[in-house]
């Protein structure tokens, strides 16, 4: 049995957001991070290796310095990595993105035990997209929005979180998940961890690499093989702190109502 | 000196700061207002192998290097120098004399336990009479046997209250001065031990000081630590090696202070403008980070030196002497920088002031590193 988990690296919202020309994302000025939904995905994946000895496998498709995230999740317990990386592939929307990785998940292999994991969504294009593309183009079932997950022999129940409500699904491997992050809560690197992300597998798959697969076609990858236009980026703007009352008596409740009136909400 | 960090270790620094920011950070203000030792924060750090870093695999560490594990201290003392000095003194002072000094069954015996973090470690030297005059060494041990009595007391004992586990020293035959001092490694459990009160301190406040008490404390032969005699040679050698974690921890504690300062002064707006934008405030905070990074290379240095099995006795001195004064005095500037704010408990630069403090004192006081570095440089 093994879990294989996608990845992204994403930029660190939490510090300025800087965009090309053509309106994609300039990632060599931004710091990075591993997209926070992924994390969920990662460790939901640990914990599983924690209970059953199971493999995990990490994937992300990037340019070459994501070798650096992979390196971290080798760090908290991933056994192996893949990176997928050509100059071919840059540039992709979320649908060429699922065809890429799903070409990568077919090279890695899924057997019948196996499951694949995703964040829900990246915060960098918040599309929740790519997940459920990958499942289709793979053919495996899929359970998105996982808030927890149980797995018997060939049997996936997951517990998926809605706005309104649970909703509990069973399903058999292999199938794909993607995660949330109520699912758990990501462990840290550890100092062994570290030492040992160094010699553990880190194999880079490029164009060639994934050329045979079927999905693979030059009119469905890259830039140009992208449906998605993008028309502007932009950051968004700040939010203003908000205002707080605290208080049940009339004046306070005056003083709200005058304010919500003042926004034309009341 | 090639300053150029491994991959890994670049790595462990991001881990070790997230973790800091994370876990450590939050909790430090209640750990130096309840003097409470942060047992749970231990817990964690063993579960992710800071509690042996530098120890192979084998004894049960992380089987990694000594820089690796300064800068654990560093990025610890950043936001609490209570739980940089629980890492630094069980690291440096039991784990080590350990395997530096013990047979391979010690070494089996104890350093699993340590590293893991499942034990933790002290060491016990100063004396109520044998402070920085280590030699005066009152407490006594006699062979009856197969085990040694000892009897005396030591004092200002680092994580003394919680540890399973510590390196003691005693006199064997007193005749023979310095060369009559011996090691042990004595558990919390053997008969005719027992800790003292915790005592109440200016700064890591959080962290266990207390007596160690030996009453015909019976401790098995096979738990003496190198030869009998070599006692005093294994304490100055562990001393040492403690140097570069009370280097870091000062290193932490005065970059933290730099951090600090660097974010309040950008937002504290006097005569219409932030302080940020006064020169005085830019020429201290430049001040302040120039010695803090020279602090830093020096750490570095020491502990690369150890790494490499080369002679790092002056280098460890002139870090801890160095990251220590400068720690004190960058730490009280940074209290000037904040005024009134600075002096409340409010902020964290009044406990990075008065936690920087003990960095010139323990493990060999200042005016003992210019004893060392003198003695170096052949000056008689």
């Amino acid at each position: 049995m093994k879990i294989i988990v996608s990845i992204k690296q994403v930029p660190d919202t939490s510090g300025k957001v800087a965009v090309n020309p053509d309106g994609t994302l300039n990632r060599a000025s931004m710091q990075t991070i591993t997209n926070p939904d992924d994390m969920n995905a990662l460790e939901a994946a640990l914990k599983l290796k924690d209970e059953t000895g199971c493999k995990v496998v990490v994937v992300t498709m990037g340019p070459p310095p994501a070798a650096g995230m992979l390196r971290e999740a080798l760090a908290m317990g991933a056994d192996e990595a893949v990176l997928v990386s050509a100059r071919e592939f840059g540039g992709s929307d979320t649908y060429a993105t699922s065809q890429i990785i799903a070409a990568a998940i077919n090279r890695i292999g899924v057997e019948k035990d196996d499951i694949v994991m995703c964040g829900r969504q990246a915060i960098d294009g918040d599309t929740a997209q790519v997940g459920p593309q990958i499942a289709e183009k793979l053919h495996l079932p899929q359970i998105t929005y996982a808030a927890d997950i149980q797995k018997d022999g060939d049997t996936v129940t997951v517990k998926r979180m809605l706005e309104d409500g649970y909703m509990t699904i069973k399903t058999h491997t292999p199938c794909l998940l993607t995660c949330i992050k109520e699912l758990n809560e990501p462990r840290y690197m550890s100092v062994g961890g570290v030492f040992e992300a160094y010699s553990k597998p880190l194999t880079t798959y490029d164009y060639e690499a994934l050329k045979d697969d079927p999905l693979i076609d030059k009119s469905t990858i890259g830039l140009s093989g992208s449906p998605t236009n993008i028309l502007t980026s932009f950051t968004p703007p700040q939010k203003g702190a908000g205002v707080m009352l605290e208080g049940a008596d009339k004046a306070t409740c005056e003083k709200l109502a005058g304010i919500l009136a003042a926004k034309h909400i009341i | 000196m090639d300053f150029h960090l491994t991959n890994e270790q670049l790595m462990l620094r991001k881990m070790y700061r997230e973790f800091a920011e994370n876990e450590v950070k939050p909790l430090a203000e209640e750990v130096d207002e309840t003097e409470e030792f942060p047992m749970e924060t231990v817990k964690k750090m063993a579960k992710l192998g800071m509690m042996g870093i530098y120890f192979p695999k084998e004894y049960g560490g992380a089987g990694g290097d000594v820089l690796s594990y300064a800068m654990c201290v560093e990025e610890l003392a950043k936001v609490c120098g209570t739980t940089a000095v629980i890492v630094s003194a069980h690291t440096s002072l039991c784990c080590a004399p350990i395997f530096e000094n013990g047979t391979e069954e010690q070494k089996k015996k104890y350093l699993p336990d340590l590293c893991s973090g499942r034990k933790i470690g002290a060491f016990g030297l100063t004396e109520p009479n044998a402070g920085t005059d280590a030699s005066g060494q009152q407490t006594t041990a006699v062979l009856e046997g197969d085990h040694y009595i000892l009897n005396g007391s030591k004092c200002f004992i680092t994580n003394g209250n919680v540890a399973d586990t510590f390196v003691v020293f005693a006199m064997t035959d007193k005749s023979k001065g310095n060369h009559g001092i011996s090691a042990f490694i004595v558990e919390k459990s053997f008969p005719g031990f027992s800790t003292g009160k915790h005592e109440k301190k200016m700064g890591i406040r959080g962290s266990s000081t207390c007596d160690l008490i030996f009453e015909d404390c019976i401790v098995p032969k096979e738990n003496l630590l190198g030869k009998e005699g070599k006692g005093f040679k294994i304490a100055m050698q562990t001393l040492d090696g403690g140097r570069i974690g009370i280097a870091s921890q000062a290193l932490g504690l005065g970059e933290g202070a730099v951090n600090e300062a660097v974010k309040y002064t950008q937002e504290r707006v006097q005569f219409g403008r932030r302080l940020s934008q006064f020169q005085n405030t830019q020429f201290q905070l430049a001040d302040m980070h120039c010695r803090m990074q020279a602090a830093q290379y020096l750490v570095y240095a020491a502990a690369m030196k150890k790494q490499l099995h080369e002679p790092y006795s002056m280098d460890a001195s002139m870090a801890k002497l160095f990251a220590a004064e400068a720690a004190s005095d960058v730490t009280r500037r940074a209290v000037q920088l904040f005024g009134g704010y600075g002096y409340t408990r409010e902020y964290p630069v009044e406990r990075m002031m008065r936690d920087a403090k003990i960095t010139e004192i323990y493990e060999g006081t200042s005016e003992v590193q210019r004893m060392v570095i003198a003695s170096n440089l052949g000056v008689k």
